[in-house]
């Protein structure tokens, strides 16, 4: 199997990502497209992990992506968090509105 | 081709279609969905590369716990739905960067592992896994628990409801978001309540 594809395929979903966190105003949608992101260098770690260096002892690329599994979940509940005070403090969760950065 | 190609570039078709209806969908909830269908299929995406334990933990830790999380926080902030009213006004500008961006990663890509030759796709055992966890990763792993340990009061603490010194409530505004709701309706609103109610209380009783 070539890691050209995986590769490509972490790139159009990092991308996609990028394309929803500009285009998008939802905050939970900015997010979600953040965690679109992440799940694409998740890819991309694997694919390096299992197909260039197959016989690391320590198994460092699919660590890497087991730990970032694990802050982006970490990140998500915070995130989510700070939406819904924002939602409460301004009924609106869109982040063209939230551009008030004093009391 | 082998099989493991074969599973790949289907998997892979779907993620892509599903990633691209995420960050298009008109309708919030189908958002959320196939955001789900998206993570889905990165799982599928890893079996292929032989990382089994790392699709196992996306489906349990993704689709089924942060796809929820999204859920409840989509119905939870009732935001309005149409296309119009989720993207901002510089979608052309997203287009842009998106697609330049994807010109520009994917000539690299192909420039720096494109003539690589096929190989085998060999993942770790789980054992292997397990003990690289606990002997090579063991303190990012205990940084990770406090790191999620934090988040967690964090998240508490933040999306708690404030109140004040004295530990009283503090007052919160309602929020009224349809504006051109029928005057009525609160009324019927309380009365279906109040009969509600006491139809509980006569099955409690």
């Amino acid at each position: 199997m070539s890691p050209i594809g995986p590769l490509l395929l972490a790139t159009f979903l990092f991308c996609a990502g990028v394309y929803g966190v500009i285009a998008r105003r939802n905050a939970v949608l900015v997010l979600i497209s953040v965690e679109l992101m992440l799940n694409a260098v998740n890819i991309n770690l694997v694919t390096f992990q299992n197909l260039l260096y197959p016989g690391d002892p320590a198994v460092t690329g699919q660590m890497f992506a087991l730990f970032i599994i694990g802050v982006a979940a970490a990140e998500v509940g915070v995130g989510l968090a700070i939406v819904f005070n924002m939602f409460r403090n301004r009924a609106s969760v869109d982040v063209d509105d939230a551009d008030l950065m004093r009391w | 081709m082998t099989g493991h190609d074969v599973v790949f570039v289907l998997v892979g078709l779907l993620t892509a279609g599903g990633a691209v209806l995420t960050v298009t969908s008109k309708n919030l909830m189908h958002a959320a969905l196939f955001f789900a269908v998206t993570l889905g299929g990165i799982a599928g995406v890893f079996l292929p590369l032989a990382a089994d334990f790392l699709a196992l933990v996306q489906i349990v830790v993704y689709v089924g716990a942060v796809a929820v999380l999204f859920m409840f926080g989509l119905m939870l902030t009732r935001a309005p739905i149409g296309r119009e009213a989720l993207d901002g006004q510089n979608r052309g500008l997203a287009m842009a960067v998106a697609g330049g961006l994807f010109v520009v990663l994917s000539t690299l890509v192909i420039g720096a592992f494109g003539d690589l030759p096929t190989a085998e796709v060999t993942g770790p055992r789980i054992d292997d896994l397990g003990i690289a966890i606990f002997a090579d990763w063991v303190l990012p792993f205990e940084v990770l628990s406090m790191l999620l340990l934090a988040a967690l009061i964090g998240a508490i603490v933040l999306a708690r409801r404030e109140t004040g010194e004295s530990g009283e409530e503090l007052t919160v505004t309602r929020i009224e978001m349809a504006q051109d709701r029928d005057p009525d309706a609160l009324e019927r609103e309380q009365a279906a309540l109040t009969s509600g109610s006491g139809g509980d209380g006569e099955e409690h009783a």
